[in-house]
Protein backbone atom coordinates (compact mmCIF):
# COMPACT_ATOMS: atom_id res chain seq x y z
CA UNK A 1 0.00 0.00 0.00
CA UNK A 2 2.54 2.52 0.67
CA UNK A 3 4.47 1.98 -2.48
CA UNK A 4 0.97 2.31 -4.00
CA UNK A 5 1.07 6.00 -2.45
CA UNK A 6 4.14 6.91 -3.37
CA UNK A 7 2.86 5.99 -7.07
CA UNK A 8 -0.15 7.88 -6.04
CA UNK A 9 1.32 10.94 -5.46
CA UNK A 10 4.07 10.70 -8.79
CA UNK A 11 0.86 10.03 -10.83
CA UNK A 12 -0.90 13.15 -9.47
CA UNK A 13 2.62 15.27 -9.68
CA UNK A 14 2.55 13.88 -13.16
CA UNK A 15 -1.24 14.36 -14.00
CA UNK A 16 -1.04 17.61 -12.90
CA UNK A 17 2.18 19.13 -14.73
CA UNK A 18 1.52 17.21 -17.21
CA UNK A 19 -1.89 19.16 -17.84
CA UNK A 20 -3.34 16.29 -19.25
CA UNK A 21 -6.49 18.03 -21.20
CA UNK A 22 -8.56 14.80 -20.23
CA UNK A 23 -7.59 15.62 -16.91
CA UNK A 24 -8.49 19.26 -16.76
CA UNK A 25 -12.02 18.50 -18.47
CA UNK A 26 -12.77 16.22 -15.60
CA UNK A 27 -11.61 18.85 -13.04
CA UNK A 28 -13.38 21.74 -14.85
CA UNK A 29 -16.31 19.76 -14.97
CA UNK A 30 -16.79 19.24 -11.55
CA UNK A 31 -15.79 22.46 -10.50
CA UNK A 32 -18.77 23.60 -12.66
CA UNK A 33 -21.24 21.86 -11.38
CA UNK A 34 -20.66 21.98 -7.72
CA UNK A 35 -20.22 25.69 -8.10
CA UNK A 36 -23.25 26.14 -10.07
CA UNK A 37 -25.16 23.70 -7.56
CA UNK A 38 -23.62 26.15 -4.26
CA UNK A 39 -24.81 29.16 -6.31
CA UNK A 40 -28.56 27.68 -6.42
CA UNK A 41 -28.61 26.67 -2.92
CA UNK A 42 -27.39 29.89 -1.70
CA UNK A 43 -29.20 31.83 -3.83
CA UNK A 44 -32.36 30.08 -2.28
CA UNK A 45 -30.99 28.74 1.05
CA UNK A 46 -30.01 32.38 2.49
CA UNK A 47 -33.40 34.20 2.17
CA UNK A 48 -35.03 30.33 2.94
CA UNK A 49 -33.24 29.94 6.03
CA UNK A 50 -33.45 33.83 7.11
CA UNK A 51 -37.12 33.97 6.94
CA UNK A 52 -37.43 30.56 9.09
CA UNK A 53 -35.24 32.02 11.74
CA UNK A 54 -37.45 35.63 11.48
CA UNK A 55 -40.63 34.67 10.57
CA UNK A 56 -43.01 32.64 13.25
CA UNK A 57 -45.56 30.28 11.65
CA UNK A 58 -47.34 26.83 13.05
CA UNK A 59 -45.29 24.09 12.40
CA UNK A 60 -41.65 26.07 12.22
CA UNK A 61 -39.99 23.65 14.81
CA UNK A 62 -40.83 20.61 12.64
CA UNK A 63 -39.87 22.60 9.52
CA UNK A 64 -36.64 23.27 11.86
CA UNK A 65 -36.15 19.67 12.35
CA UNK A 66 -37.12 18.02 8.65
CA UNK A 67 -34.26 20.46 7.59
CA UNK A 68 -31.69 19.84 9.98
CA UNK A 69 -32.13 16.12 8.99
CA UNK A 70 -32.05 16.95 5.44
CA UNK A 71 -28.60 17.43 5.64
CA UNK A 72 -28.31 14.12 5.77
CA UNK A 73 -29.88 12.96 2.99
CA UNK A 74 -28.10 9.95 1.24
CA UNK A 75 -26.70 11.41 -2.22
CA UNK A 76 -27.73 8.05 -4.23
CA UNK A 77 -31.05 8.70 -2.65
CA UNK A 78 -31.42 12.31 -3.83
CA UNK A 79 -29.82 11.17 -7.45
CA UNK A 80 -32.57 8.48 -7.84
CA UNK A 81 -35.18 10.74 -6.70
CA UNK A 82 -33.70 13.43 -9.96
CA UNK A 83 -33.68 10.07 -11.65
CA UNK A 84 -37.26 9.56 -11.92
CA UNK A 85 -38.15 13.11 -11.61
CA UNK A 86 -35.83 13.34 -15.62
CA UNK A 87 -36.36 10.11 -16.88
CA UNK A 88 -38.08 9.92 -20.43
CA UNK A 89 -41.36 8.69 -18.24
CA UNK A 90 -41.00 11.27 -15.55
CA UNK A 91 -42.58 14.51 -15.02
CA UNK A 92 -39.65 16.23 -15.71
CA UNK A 93 -38.61 14.14 -18.45
CA UNK A 94 -39.62 16.54 -21.59
CA UNK A 95 -36.49 18.57 -20.46
CA UNK A 96 -33.69 16.16 -21.48
CA UNK A 97 -31.63 16.45 -18.62
CA UNK A 98 -30.85 12.92 -18.15
CA UNK A 99 -27.46 11.94 -18.30
CA UNK A 100 -26.01 16.18 -18.75
CA UNK A 101 -24.50 18.58 -16.63
CA UNK A 102 -27.72 20.03 -15.88
CA UNK A 103 -28.89 17.19 -14.03
CA UNK A 104 -26.19 16.83 -11.84
CA UNK A 105 -26.07 20.40 -10.79
CA UNK A 106 -30.14 19.83 -10.01
CA UNK A 107 -29.25 16.78 -8.13
CA UNK A 108 -26.16 18.64 -6.17
CA UNK A 109 -28.51 21.74 -5.42
CA UNK A 110 -30.84 19.35 -3.70
CA UNK A 111 -28.17 17.97 -1.65
CA UNK A 112 -26.00 21.70 -0.56
CA UNK A 113 -30.07 23.08 -0.27
CA UNK A 114 -30.95 21.77 2.82
CA UNK A 115 -27.12 22.79 4.22
CA UNK A 116 -27.06 26.29 3.43
CA UNK A 117 -30.30 26.68 4.79
CA UNK A 118 -30.17 25.03 8.40
CA UNK A 119 -27.04 26.40 9.09
CA UNK A 120 -28.39 30.20 7.32
CA UNK A 121 -31.47 29.47 10.07
CA UNK A 122 -29.20 28.73 12.79
CA UNK A 123 -26.53 31.99 12.58
CA UNK A 124 -29.55 34.25 11.76
CA UNK A 125 -31.80 32.97 14.53
CA UNK A 126 -29.03 33.46 17.35
CA UNK A 127 -28.02 37.20 15.48
CA UNK A 128 -31.67 37.52 15.64
CA UNK A 129 -31.75 37.72 19.78
CA UNK A 130 -29.44 40.02 19.80
CA UNK A 131 -30.81 42.51 17.23
CA UNK A 132 -34.90 41.69 17.43
CA UNK A 133 -35.17 44.83 19.41
CA UNK A 134 -33.14 47.23 17.55
CA UNK A 135 -34.65 46.09 14.27
CA UNK A 136 -38.17 46.69 15.47
CA UNK A 137 -37.61 49.59 17.64
CA UNK A 138 -36.26 51.25 14.00
CA UNK A 139 -39.38 49.89 12.11
CA UNK A 140 -37.80 46.90 10.11
CA UNK A 141 -40.31 44.48 8.75
CA UNK A 142 -39.70 40.91 8.00
CA UNK A 143 -38.03 41.04 4.66
CA UNK A 144 -35.56 44.08 5.81
CA UNK A 145 -34.78 42.28 8.94
CA UNK A 146 -33.76 39.37 6.74
CA UNK A 147 -31.76 41.50 4.60
CA UNK A 148 -30.30 43.19 7.47
CA UNK A 149 -29.32 40.16 9.21
CA UNK A 150 -27.79 38.36 6.10
CA UNK A 151 -25.50 41.06 5.37
CA UNK A 152 -24.47 41.73 9.11
CA UNK A 153 -23.55 37.92 9.33
CA UNK A 154 -21.73 37.57 6.21
CA UNK A 155 -18.78 36.31 7.65
CA UNK A 156 -20.30 33.58 9.41
CA UNK A 157 -22.54 32.91 6.81
CA UNK A 158 -19.32 31.84 4.38
CA UNK A 159 -19.26 28.86 6.39
CA UNK A 160 -22.58 27.93 5.61
CA UNK A 161 -21.60 28.14 2.00
CA UNK A 162 -18.67 26.34 2.30
CA UNK A 163 -20.08 23.48 3.64
CA UNK A 164 -22.46 23.20 1.04
CA UNK A 165 -19.60 23.23 -1.67
CA UNK A 166 -18.16 20.73 0.25
CA UNK A 167 -20.68 18.44 0.05
CA UNK A 168 -21.38 18.92 -3.60
CA UNK A 169 -17.72 18.60 -4.13
CA UNK A 170 -17.15 15.33 -2.28
CA UNK A 171 -20.18 13.56 -3.14
CA UNK A 172 -20.44 10.88 -5.50
CA UNK A 173 -23.75 8.74 -5.81
CA UNK A 174 -26.15 11.56 -6.82
CA UNK A 175 -23.92 12.52 -9.69
CA UNK A 176 -22.61 9.04 -10.72
CA UNK A 177 -26.83 7.94 -10.99
CA UNK A 178 -28.54 11.28 -13.03
CA UNK A 179 -24.92 11.80 -14.83
CA UNK A 180 -23.72 8.24 -15.90
CA UNK A 181 -20.03 9.12 -15.94
CA UNK A 182 -20.48 9.33 -19.13
CA UNK A 183 -16.14 9.98 -20.66
CA UNK A 184 -16.26 13.53 -21.75
CA UNK A 185 -20.06 14.54 -20.82
CA UNK A 186 -20.77 13.79 -17.51
CA UNK A 187 -17.34 12.45 -16.10
CA UNK A 188 -16.26 14.05 -12.58
CA UNK A 189 -13.61 13.80 -10.16
CA UNK A 190 -15.51 11.44 -7.88
CA UNK A 191 -17.03 9.44 -10.54
CA UNK A 192 -13.68 9.25 -11.94
CA UNK A 193 -12.25 7.88 -8.55
CA UNK A 194 -15.05 5.37 -8.22
CA UNK A 195 -14.51 3.68 -11.58
CA UNK A 196 -10.69 3.98 -11.61
CA UNK A 197 -10.89 2.21 -8.24
CA UNK A 198 -13.03 -0.30 -9.76
CA UNK A 199 -10.75 -0.69 -12.26
CA UNK A 200 -8.42 -1.61 -10.06
CA UNK A 201 -6.39 1.73 -10.95
CA UNK A 202 -5.42 2.88 -7.56
CA UNK A 203 -2.96 4.77 -8.58
CA UNK A 204 -4.97 6.60 -11.03
CA UNK A 205 -7.39 6.96 -8.31
CA UNK A 206 -5.30 8.29 -5.50
CA UNK A 207 -3.98 10.79 -8.26
CA UNK A 208 -7.46 12.70 -8.29
CA UNK A 209 -8.52 12.24 -4.97
CA UNK A 210 -5.51 14.38 -4.06
CA UNK A 211 -6.33 17.01 -6.67
CA UNK A 212 -9.80 17.15 -5.90
CA UNK A 213 -8.93 17.30 -1.84
CA UNK A 214 -6.26 20.39 -2.87
CA UNK A 215 -8.52 22.09 -4.96
CA UNK A 216 -11.19 21.87 -2.11
CA UNK A 217 -8.54 23.23 0.43
CA UNK A 218 -7.54 26.01 -2.20
CA UNK A 219 -10.65 27.22 -1.99
CA UNK A 220 -11.72 26.89 1.68
CA UNK A 221 -8.25 28.67 2.20
CA UNK A 222 -9.44 31.62 -0.22
CA UNK A 223 -12.92 31.67 1.44
CA UNK A 224 -10.94 32.03 5.02
CA UNK A 225 -8.39 34.89 4.25
CA UNK A 226 -11.59 36.38 3.26
CA UNK A 227 -13.05 36.17 6.06
CA UNK A 228 -10.27 37.06 8.14
CA UNK A 229 -9.92 40.04 5.90
CA UNK A 230 -12.94 41.39 6.66
CA UNK A 231 -13.19 40.71 10.49
CA UNK A 232 -9.91 42.66 10.68
CA UNK A 233 -11.97 45.80 9.71
CA UNK A 234 -14.51 45.22 12.26
CA UNK A 235 -16.84 44.54 9.36
CA UNK B 1 -51.78 69.55 21.82
CA UNK B 2 -51.84 70.13 18.07
CA UNK B 3 -53.81 67.36 16.22
CA UNK B 4 -50.30 66.14 14.52
CA UNK B 5 -49.00 64.81 17.80
CA UNK B 6 -48.98 61.62 19.20
CA UNK B 7 -49.14 62.89 22.52
CA UNK B 8 -50.28 62.28 25.35
CA UNK B 9 -49.40 58.63 26.06
CA UNK B 10 -51.91 57.20 28.19
CA UNK B 11 -52.09 54.26 30.32
CA UNK B 12 -54.53 52.78 31.57
CA UNK B 13 -54.40 49.93 34.47
CA UNK B 14 -51.55 48.12 32.68
CA UNK B 15 -50.27 44.45 33.57
CA UNK B 16 -47.66 42.66 32.46
CA UNK B 17 -47.26 38.89 33.40
CA UNK B 18 -44.69 36.56 31.84
CA UNK B 19 -44.22 33.07 32.76
CA UNK B 20 -46.55 33.06 35.86
CA UNK B 21 -44.46 36.53 37.24
CA UNK B 22 -46.47 39.55 37.61
CA UNK B 23 -44.04 42.23 36.65
CA UNK B 24 -46.02 45.59 36.33
CA UNK B 25 -49.97 45.97 38.14
CA UNK B 26 -52.10 48.06 37.58
CA UNK B 27 -49.75 51.29 35.99
CA UNK B 28 -52.11 54.62 34.99
CA UNK B 29 -50.75 57.44 33.89
CA UNK B 30 -50.37 59.65 31.47
CA UNK B 31 -47.03 60.97 29.53
CA UNK B 32 -47.53 64.48 28.26
CA UNK B 33 -45.07 66.70 25.63
CA UNK B 34 -42.57 68.84 27.33
CA UNK B 35 -40.75 67.66 30.51
CA UNK B 36 -38.26 65.39 31.09
CA UNK B 37 -39.82 62.06 32.51
CA UNK B 38 -37.41 59.96 34.46
CA UNK B 39 -38.86 56.33 35.66
CA UNK B 40 -36.61 55.74 39.06
CA UNK B 41 -36.63 52.11 40.43
CA UNK B 42 -34.52 49.86 41.69
CA UNK B 43 -33.14 46.47 39.85
CA UNK B 44 -36.23 44.44 38.63
CA UNK B 45 -38.57 46.82 39.87
CA UNK B 46 -40.17 46.56 35.94
CA UNK B 47 -38.70 50.03 34.63
CA UNK B 48 -37.35 48.55 31.38
CA UNK B 49 -40.66 46.79 30.72
CA UNK B 50 -42.65 49.99 31.20
CA UNK B 51 -40.45 51.60 28.45
CA UNK B 52 -40.88 48.10 25.99
CA UNK B 53 -44.61 48.64 26.46
CA UNK B 54 -44.57 52.05 25.66
CA UNK B 55 -42.64 51.66 22.85
CA UNK B 56 -44.84 48.69 21.42
CA UNK B 57 -42.10 46.14 21.85
CA UNK B 58 -44.05 44.02 24.33
CA UNK B 59 -48.11 43.88 24.36
CA UNK B 60 -49.29 44.42 28.08
CA UNK B 61 -51.22 41.49 29.06
CA UNK B 62 -53.89 43.50 31.04
CA UNK B 63 -55.39 47.01 30.58
CA UNK B 64 -54.19 49.94 27.45
CA UNK B 65 -52.00 52.08 26.06
CA UNK B 66 -53.12 54.58 23.97
CA UNK B 67 -51.65 57.42 21.93
CA UNK B 68 -53.58 60.18 21.39
CA UNK B 69 -56.58 59.48 19.59
CA UNK B 70 -56.13 62.46 17.09
CA UNK B 71 -53.42 61.68 15.43
CA UNK B 72 -53.68 60.13 12.06
CA UNK B 73 -50.79 57.45 10.95
CA UNK B 74 -48.38 55.15 12.88
CA UNK B 75 -47.29 56.52 15.92
CA UNK B 76 -44.56 54.04 16.25
CA UNK B 77 -42.94 56.02 13.25
CA UNK B 78 -42.78 59.01 15.44
CA UNK B 79 -40.85 57.53 18.70
CA UNK B 80 -37.41 55.82 18.84
CA UNK B 81 -35.87 54.32 21.85
CA UNK B 82 -32.49 53.63 22.53
CA UNK B 83 -31.24 50.72 25.14
CA UNK B 84 -28.84 49.99 27.25
CA UNK B 85 -26.84 48.31 24.94
CA UNK B 86 -26.92 49.94 21.87
CA UNK B 87 -26.92 47.18 18.68
CA UNK B 88 -24.83 48.46 16.35
CA UNK B 89 -24.66 47.26 12.85
CA UNK B 90 -21.66 45.81 11.08
CA UNK B 91 -20.85 48.85 9.00
CA UNK B 92 -19.45 52.08 9.33
CA UNK B 93 -20.98 54.38 12.24
CA UNK B 94 -22.27 57.03 9.33
CA UNK B 95 -24.02 53.61 7.27
CA UNK B 96 -26.10 52.98 10.84
CA UNK B 97 -27.45 56.55 11.15
CA UNK B 98 -28.39 56.53 7.40
CA UNK B 99 -29.40 52.90 8.03
CA UNK B 100 -32.57 54.08 9.98
CA UNK B 101 -32.76 57.33 7.70
CA UNK B 102 -33.59 54.55 5.17
CA UNK B 103 -36.54 52.51 7.30
CA UNK B 104 -37.79 56.00 8.00
CA UNK B 105 -38.42 56.71 4.50
CA UNK B 106 -35.71 59.44 4.68
CA UNK B 107 -35.01 61.12 1.19
CA UNK B 108 -32.57 58.94 0.05
CA UNK B 109 -30.51 62.04 -1.14
CA UNK B 110 -30.15 63.46 1.45
CA UNK B 111 -29.55 60.56 4.07
CA UNK B 112 -25.82 60.71 3.65
CA UNK B 113 -25.30 64.58 4.31
CA UNK B 114 -28.21 64.19 7.53
CA UNK B 115 -26.66 61.19 8.83
CA UNK B 116 -23.21 63.94 9.09
CA UNK B 117 -25.09 66.48 10.75
CA UNK B 118 -26.46 63.82 13.21
CA UNK B 119 -22.69 62.22 13.91
CA UNK B 120 -21.29 66.16 13.90
CA UNK B 121 -23.43 66.97 16.69
CA UNK B 122 -22.68 63.87 19.13
CA UNK B 123 -19.19 64.44 18.33
CA UNK B 124 -18.27 61.33 16.41
CA UNK B 125 -17.81 62.90 12.78
CA UNK B 126 -14.30 62.76 12.93
CA UNK B 127 -15.28 58.81 13.38
CA UNK B 128 -17.74 58.39 10.45
CA UNK B 129 -16.17 55.73 8.63
CA UNK B 130 -14.97 54.16 11.19
CA UNK B 131 -16.83 50.52 11.72
CA UNK B 132 -19.41 51.05 14.81
CA UNK B 133 -18.34 47.69 16.35
CA UNK B 134 -15.17 48.96 16.89
CA UNK B 135 -16.27 51.86 18.76
CA UNK B 136 -15.68 52.74 22.45
CA UNK B 137 -18.63 52.24 24.34
CA UNK B 138 -19.55 55.62 25.09
CA UNK B 139 -19.29 56.32 21.28
CA UNK B 140 -21.46 53.15 20.64
CA UNK B 141 -24.13 55.22 22.82
CA UNK B 142 -23.47 58.25 21.36
CA UNK B 143 -24.00 56.96 17.92
CA UNK B 144 -27.02 55.20 19.32
CA UNK B 145 -28.14 58.54 20.31
CA UNK B 146 -27.57 60.10 16.65
CA UNK B 147 -29.59 56.98 14.82
CA UNK B 148 -32.34 58.14 17.11
CA UNK B 149 -32.30 61.65 16.85
CA UNK B 150 -31.51 61.42 13.25
CA UNK B 151 -35.26 60.24 13.09
CA UNK B 152 -36.61 63.47 14.65
CA UNK B 153 -38.89 61.48 17.06
CA UNK B 154 -41.25 63.15 18.88
CA UNK B 155 -40.84 60.50 21.48
CA UNK B 156 -37.67 59.35 22.71
CA UNK B 157 -37.39 56.30 25.47
CA UNK B 158 -34.12 56.03 26.59
CA UNK B 159 -33.29 52.27 28.65
CA UNK B 160 -30.69 52.85 31.02
CA UNK B 161 -28.42 54.64 28.53
CA UNK B 162 -25.49 55.17 30.60
CA UNK B 163 -25.48 52.41 32.71
CA UNK B 164 -22.48 50.68 31.37
CA UNK B 165 -20.14 53.74 30.83
CA UNK B 166 -17.36 55.47 32.89
CA UNK B 167 -18.81 58.83 34.11
CA UNK B 168 -17.25 60.98 31.55
CA UNK B 169 -18.62 59.32 28.98
CA UNK B 170 -21.67 59.30 30.69
CA UNK B 171 -21.61 62.81 30.76
CA UNK B 172 -21.51 63.61 27.22
CA UNK B 173 -24.36 61.07 26.79
CA UNK B 174 -26.41 63.07 29.20
CA UNK B 175 -25.58 66.39 27.41
CA UNK B 176 -27.02 64.96 24.56
CA UNK B 177 -29.91 64.17 26.10
CA UNK B 178 -30.27 66.98 27.61
CA UNK B 179 -30.14 68.97 23.70
CA UNK B 180 -32.64 66.63 22.41
CA UNK B 181 -34.83 67.38 25.11
CA UNK B 182 -34.62 71.15 24.71
CA UNK B 183 -35.12 70.72 20.80
CA UNK B 184 -38.52 69.70 21.55
CA UNK B 185 -38.35 65.57 21.43
CA UNK B 186 -40.40 64.54 24.68
CA UNK B 187 -37.74 62.32 26.82
CA UNK B 188 -38.93 58.93 28.43
CA UNK B 189 -35.86 57.47 30.25
CA UNK B 190 -35.28 54.97 33.24
CA UNK B 191 -32.31 55.24 35.46
CA UNK B 192 -31.22 54.19 38.71
CA UNK B 193 -28.49 57.11 39.16
CA UNK B 194 -30.04 59.78 41.41
CA UNK B 195 -27.41 62.25 40.29
CA UNK B 196 -28.13 61.83 36.71
CA UNK B 197 -31.95 61.51 37.27
CA UNK B 198 -31.35 65.28 39.69
CA UNK B 199 -29.52 66.31 36.00
CA UNK B 200 -31.65 65.72 33.44
CA UNK B 201 -35.50 64.94 35.05
CA UNK B 202 -38.21 67.98 35.40
CA UNK B 203 -40.69 64.77 36.57
CA UNK B 204 -40.03 61.78 38.85
CA UNK B 205 -41.85 58.27 38.37
CA UNK B 206 -41.00 56.30 41.15
CA UNK B 207 -41.60 52.21 40.59
CA UNK B 208 -40.93 49.70 43.33
CA UNK B 209 -42.23 45.88 42.40
CA UNK B 210 -44.22 46.51 39.26
CA UNK B 211 -46.00 49.67 40.87
CA UNK B 212 -45.77 53.33 40.46
CA UNK B 213 -46.13 54.46 43.97
CA UNK B 214 -44.84 58.22 43.41
CA UNK B 215 -45.12 60.66 40.72
CA UNK B 216 -43.55 64.16 41.26
CA UNK B 217 -41.80 66.97 40.19
CA UNK B 218 -38.49 66.27 40.27
CA UNK B 219 -37.88 68.88 43.00
CA UNK B 220 -40.66 67.80 45.12
CA UNK B 221 -39.48 64.07 45.02
CA UNK B 222 -35.77 65.37 45.91
CA UNK B 223 -37.39 67.41 48.75
CA UNK B 224 -38.81 64.64 50.06
CA UNK B 225 -40.83 61.81 48.34
CA UNK B 226 -44.33 61.06 49.94
CA UNK B 227 -44.13 57.22 49.73
CA UNK B 228 -41.93 55.36 52.23
CA UNK B 229 -40.61 53.27 49.65
CA UNK B 230 -39.57 56.19 47.67
CA UNK B 231 -37.83 57.25 50.64
CA UNK B 232 -36.08 54.53 51.45
CA UNK B 233 -34.54 54.29 47.91
CA UNK B 234 -33.30 57.78 48.27
CA UNK B 235 -31.62 57.00 51.43
CA UNK B 236 -30.06 53.95 49.67
CA UNK B 237 -31.78 51.37 52.22
CA UNK B 238 -30.96 48.16 51.53
CA UNK B 239 -35.12 46.06 51.83
CA UNK B 240 -34.74 42.31 51.94
CA UNK B 241 -38.28 42.08 52.53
Amino acid sequence: MGGDLGQAASTAIQMIVGADWRLWSVVFLSLKVSLAATVLATAIGLPLGALIALKSFPGRNLVTVILNACMGLPPVVVGLLVYLLLSRAGPLGPLGLLFTPGAMIVAQTLLVLPIVAAVTRQIIADAWGEYREQLTSLGAGPMQAAATLIYDCRFSLVTAVLAGFGRAAAEVGAVLVVGGNIDGVTRVMTTSIALETSKGDLPQALGLGIVLMALVLAINGIALALRSAGARQGA
Amino acid sequence: MSAESILPLALAEVGFSAGGTRILDGITVRFEAGPVSVILGSNGAGKSVLLRLCHGLLAPTAGRIAWHGGFAGDPRRRQAMVFQRPVMLRRSALANVVYGLALAGHARADRSAHARRMLERVGLLALAERPARLLSGGEQQRLALARAWALKPEVLFLDEPTANLDPSAARMVEEIVGAIAREGTKVIMTTHDLGQAKRLADEILFLHRGRLIERASKDAFFAGPSAPEAAAFLRGDLSWD
